[in-house]
């Protein structure tokens, strides 16, 4: 898949950096983000893996951050762009605190910031391959909400992205509700995120919850899920087509 | 202030540390018409002289909206001022449409300051001949600050600048510290009052004088003439009362109540 149209290197037939400068399709990838909000502020999961293409090649990323006193980012797709946002969160939250003055960035100002910023790129035809969530607690409101690589946002209740819109969502519709408790929302999920273990082929057994409240961010030390493989279905697998192919 | 061989240039000091053309600028300020500016803690009110070249002209429009929650008042080069107040309507407009909230008063006068601080250090520019009165809202309640031709800031509970400030200003001084809990009606009242200082014997009325008022949940809007002229009321017919009443006093004491008492229907704080 290529594009002709240049970007601000020149022209690429002149150029020949020009064309190899703009993103294409992504590398290293994170899988689904879930996130919810419940009675004390957001809640959100992911696993720890980067997938190169189709091989599970990285096994601890960190694909939920803290930004600032009041937000967390969580991201799936390119990790490489993860962390090119991540430094520009940096320099936001950093040029904000310099300010010293009693005001700071919220969630929606956070996210409001990256939507522009990923618009905009989607616009110059060079994306950050990401889909971003964006969850936090300022001001005792919860704000949880969701940026695409094509500069599409919304808020809602509850968000996932990738995988977790097919087989996260349809969960969430039926269960969540509002004000949910920490463990409620905890059990839900992890019931979200087993099933993404079993059905998305790009996630691995090794989750983190992060949580943001009033208080400020916690995000858990990596642990696995229990999964049960005892299915009838599964013993003997080859009992109704024997053969050698 | 005497003419002196430093003070041509705006980059040139002063062998006593001064900028003389700095100085000259904050001079423009006051001999603009008076500008008042006071605030409590969920309310600011900005108030000004309505000063026309002319019977036959309009007035001078001095306090502008910046936005629902950020407006200025005015006084000296006011074209300079409006130049201020469209970059400030700029500032505030991009800060909403990237973070999608109001940027926080603080910041834009830290902004304006050092626009105007610009024009104290480059050779081929002048400073801006206007004090500016911000009144706005941000995460911690309402402020008022004033920007200075030099570059300064400074945030006020209650200030005045212009001609005849300073008796605005006095009447400020001895009623400032109750300004943070006022009410809103009470804050649009000490503001016409102040204005009315500056007016040194002219009479009051709701025709020479602009208010307006922006708070935590009321967005920035000017009163009108009507509202104006209300509160104008309550204060200058206790005042006429007074008189007829002194005038009065020796030959009917009873009168006089009864006039004050026919005053009590007409007061609408009574209602």
């Amino acid at each position: 898949m290529t594009f002709t149209i240049p970007i601000d290197n020149g022209d690429a037939v002149k150029n020949a950096e020009a064309d190899s400068q703009r993103t294409l399709y992504p590398y290293v990838t994170g899988t689904s983000i879930v996130a919810i909000k419940y009675k004390d502020g957001v809640l959100m999961a992911s696993d720890m893996g980067g997938s190169y293409g189709s091989t599970l090649r990285y096994k601890n990323i960190e694909r939920i951050k803290a930004i600032g006193k009041h937000s967390l980012l969580g991201a799936s797709g390119e990790i490489s762009d993860f962390q090119e946002i991540l430094r520009y969160l940096d320099e936001l939250i950093l040029n904000d605190n310099m300010w010293d003055d009693g005001n700071s960035l919220g969630p929606k100002e956070v996210h409001n910031y990256l939507t522009r910023v990923m618009y905009n790129r989607r616009n110059k035809f060079n994306p950050l391959w990401n889909t971003l969530v964006l969850g936090g607690v300022k001001k005792g409101k919860s704000y949880l909400g969701m940026v695409s690589m094509i500069g599409v946002s919304f808020e809602d209740n509850h968000v996932a992205t990738g995988f977790g819109n097919h087989l996260a969502r349809p969960i969430l519709r039926d269960e969540w509700h509002a004000d949910l408790s920490f463990e409620d929302g905890v059990k839900l999920l992890e019931k979200c995120m087993r099933v993404l273990l079993y059905r998305d082929r790009s996630a691995i057994n090794k989750f983190q919850i992060a949580k943001i409240t009033e208080e400020g961010v916690t995000i858990s030390q990596p642990y696995s899920l229990t999964t049960f493989w005892e299915f009838q279905a599964f013993h003997n697998p080859t009992a109704g087509a024997q053969g050698s192919w | 202030m005497f003419r002196n061989q430093y003070d041509t240039d705006v980059t040139t000091w002063s062998p006593t540390g001064r900028l003389f053309q700095v100085e000259y600028a904050m001079e423009a300020v006051k001999q603009g018409s008076a500008a008042i500016g006071l605030r409590s803690r969920s309310h600011v009110v900005l108030a000004c002289v309505n000063k026309a070249q002319s019977e036959l002209s309009s007035h001078q429009k001095k306090i502008f909206k910046v936005d629902d929650h950020i407006g200025v008042a005015i006084a000296g080069l006011t074209a300079d001022g409006r130049v201020l107040s469209r970059y400030m309507r700029s500032e505030s407009i991009n800060h909403f449409f990237t973070y999608e909230s109001p940027l926080p008063v603080g910041r834009l006068v830290v902004h304006l300051a050092d626009k105007a601080q610009v024009c104290t250090q480059r050779s081929w520019k002048r400073p801006y001949g206007v004090g500016l009165l911000v009144g706005g809202l941000d995460e911690s309640g309402a402020h008022l600050y004033y920007n200075c031709p030099s570059g300064n800031y400074f945030e006020y509970q209650a200030f005045a600048i212009g001609s005849r400030s300073q008796a605005a200003k006095t009447y400020l001084e001895r009623r400032f510290e109750s300004f943070g809990e006022s009410s809103r009606e009470d804050l649009i009242k000490d503001a016409i009052l102040a204005v009315r200082e500056t007016l040194q014997g002219e009479t009051l009325k709701s025709s020479l004088c602009t208010v307006s008022i922006l708070g935590v949940d009321e967005p920035f809007h000017f009163l009108d003439q009507e509202e104006i002229q209300k509160v104008i009321d309550t204060f200058e017919k206790v005042a006429e009362e007074e008189d007829e009443a002194e005038g009065e006093a020796e030959a009917a004491p009873a009168a006089a109540q009864a006039e004050q008492a026919g005053d009590q229907d007409v007061a609408p704080m009574e209602i």
